[in-house]
């Protein structure tokens, strides 16, 4: 188990400049989540810290020690890669254990941890066969116990979950990370899919285009985004984004919607964002900040509207409704019974202190 | 009709044209082998005779007597080393073009080209040159040229089996721990195994069956069977019992090879066909 230092690591395929400038610091016994789009890098990224491509630039550190010019081999770490990559004329068994043979590992110790790694991911039962006779679920595991059975210093999955079915997903998604509780090894976790990397993540690392767009802890990154583009990517179904203006009130200042709605902002914001008084910002409202008014909810900040139900769709638990304000449609997270039928007029609580305003110039989060 | 009995008339229909085809495509392989167990008379027997006698293996003992036979096993010396040298040569090379882009992109295409060359245009010069050195009639001479001969069909054949495995196994290997010759070993090999199969079985079979150059290139020392054959056509009478005798010699060791590599030789063959 070690830490990893990355910085200022560039990397280039002919014009396409992969990553550019990346610093990084992961802690020994991390789950670190890479996410971000395809073609942002982290997959490139995650391929550079295993020594598969060349860094054009910048270092890489494991455990204090610059590997860059280090071949695989020696940088001692486990990776898990999309399609299982099993070798499929040997057993499961041989399989796992093809890692412990290549570095040496006395033959009782061999058995005995390929036996242990086969137990906690339940495929003990499955050793004697080949990987052609599995199920993707199965061979997905069998590729995590070639990656555990190690003592590496640093554990690498690219995209592991995406060639499997939603069900088999998410039961994997719980089955990784209590792996990583038991072991409490350093792990890196590349996804393109932010429901992925919110539940797993220690830390969540957004990329784009090459850089680092923010990272965090889950929840700090999705209740604080620093850019429309976190504030987005984060949650599903995503944040709901308004056109509006800042405007001085009596009381203080105001959110003021295209068709006149004013919503008003606390002390503490107000007073921030006084001198922005006049200009344009983005409103980011997420779905769940959206709610049923009921009786007498009068806390500050919230916000009663009526509006028209556009569109329902219910998931059982919850119902996505669509309806209009300020000229946008917007998305809101209500209880299952809460509207019965579209074109229903119903009044809904927006809750603004929990809502980011967003300068449309930079696109950057001011409050 | 009804469908069931159209179903089956059918097949019996394919069954039976199947076995017609069969029949006629093996018909000569069998005549020949019948001729070598065949006495003199029973060779020119009319009507002739489908099944001699008695099998016997006179044809035979004349060939190992006169030390004929012996040209068997300098075919099988030059076809097999020749073969074991391309296949070793031809697939690091293969794999440095594949995953190393050696040469850049266009290079692989040139080695192939060298397979045109009809071998007409060469054998003079071959000729002169081999005299030159004192290769002539010396199992080197044979082998490097048979090896020279096959490393483009090879390095080609090798390079489209590699360019189909996974790259991605050969990066779990190295991250696993091994050297980028272990991966080699370990990885590319197993997985290109009906490849090379299918490819070896080409090889030896070209260079078994290559005459040009052996007729050239051979005066006694390693004159090598396709040769020696025509050596039993004379101006006025042809040595049928050896021809045949000799012919079924010559064949063995290809039905041998090819039996007991059969499911590679089917696997390689298709696998080449399904890559586009």
């Amino acid at each position: 188990m070690a830490d990893l230092r990355i910085k200022g690591l560039h990397k280039s395929y002919g014009n396409v400049h992969a990553v550019r400038g990346v610093d990084l610091e992961i802690p020994a016994g991390e789950f670190t989540v890479l996410v971000g789009q395809s073609g942002c890098g982290k997959s490139t990224l995650l391929r550079t810290i295993a020594g598969l491509e060349d860094a054009d630039n910048g270092t890489i550190e494991i455990g204090g020690e610059v590997v860059n010019d280090a071949p695989p081999r020696a940088r001692d770490i486990a990776m898990v890669f999309q399609n299982y990559a099993l070798y499929p004329y040997l057993t499961v068994y041989d399989n796992v254990a093809f890692g412990l043979r290549a570095r040496k590992t006395p033959a009782g110790e061999i058995d005995a941890k390929v036996r242990q790694a086969a137990k906690m991911l339940a495929i003990d039962h499955l050793l004697e066969r080949f990987p052609r006779q599995l199920s993707g679920g199965q061979l997905q595991r069998v590729a995590i116990g070639r990656a555990v059975v190690r003592n590496a210093r640093l554990y690498l999955f690219d995209e592991p979950l995406s060639n499997l079915d939603a069900q088999l997903r998410d039961e994997m998604r719980g089955e990784i990370k209590r792996l990583h509780q038991e072991l409490g090894k350093t792990m890196i976790y590349v996804t393109h899919d932010q429901i992925e990397a919110m539940t797993m993540a220690d830390r969540i690392v957004l990329l784009r285009d090459g850089g680092i767009e923010q990272q965090g802890a889950p929840l700090e990154l999705y209740e604080r985004p620093a850019t429309r583009y976190v504030a987005g990517f984060l949650g599903s179904p995503p944040m709901n984004f308004i056109d509006a203006e800042l405007v001085g009130e009596s009381a203080g200042v105001a959110v003021r919607l295209k068709d006149g709605t004013a919503l008003p902002l606390d002390a503490a914001r107000a007073l921030r964002l006084a001198p922005l008084v006049g200009q344009p910002v983005v409103l980011g409202l997420r779905p769940e900040h959206i709610y049923r008014a009921a009786g007498a909810d009068a806390r500050p900040g919230v916000v009663r509207h009526a509006v028209r139900i556009d569109l329902l769709l219910p998931t059982g638990a919850r119902t996505y409704a669509t309806f209009a304000l300020g000229g946008a449609p917007v998305v809101a997270e209500l209880q299952a019974h809460d509207v019965s039928r579209t074109g229903e007029h119903v009044e809904l609580a927006i809750d603004v202190n929990r809502a980011v305003l967003i300068d449309p110039k930079t696109d950057r989060v001011v409050a | 009709m009804k469908l069931a009995t159209r179903r089956r008339v059918t097949t019996a229909l394919r069954t039976a044209a199947a076995v017609l085809l069969t029949v006629v495509f093996l018909f000569p392989i069998y005549w020949l082998f019948m001729i070598s167990f065949k006495t003199a008379e029973e060779i020119f027997a009319f009507p002739p005779k489908w099944w001699p006698a008695q099998f016997g293996l006179d044809s035979y003992a004349v060939l190992f007597k006169d030390g004929d036979a012996t040209t068997v096993a300098n075919s099988l010396v030059i076809a097999g080393a020749s073969t074991l040298i391309a296949m070793f040569l031809g697939t690091l090379a293969a794999y440095s073009l594949a995953r190393y882009r050696t040469g850049g992109e266009h290079l692989a295409n040139w080695i192939i080209s060298q397979r045109m060359v009809p071998p007409i245009a060469v054998v003079f010069p071959i000729f002169l040159l081999y005299v030159f050195f004192g290769w002539v009639d010396t199992y080197f001479g044979l082998i490097l040229l048979y090896t020279a001969f096959n490393l483009p069909y090879v390095i080609w054949m090798m390079r489209g089996y590699i360019l189909d495995i996974p790259r991605a196994l050969e990066e779990a290997a190295l991250v696993d721990g091994l050297t980028p010759w272990q991966v080699l070993w370990q990885v590319v090999l197993p997985m290109s195994r009906a490849g090379l199969f299918a490819t070896a079985i080409f090889t030896f079979v070209f260079a078994w069956n290559e005459f040009l150059f052996a007729l050239v290139l051979t005066r006694t020392e390693v004159t090598t069977y396709t040769v020696q054959v025509t050596h039993y056509f004379g101006g006025q009478s042809n040595f049928w019992a050896k021809i045949s005798a000799m012919s079924v010699l010559g064949t063995l060791p290809i039905f041998i090879v090819v039996g007991f590599m059969q499911k590679y030789l089917v696997r390689g063959i298709s696998m080449g066909a399904v890559k586009g």
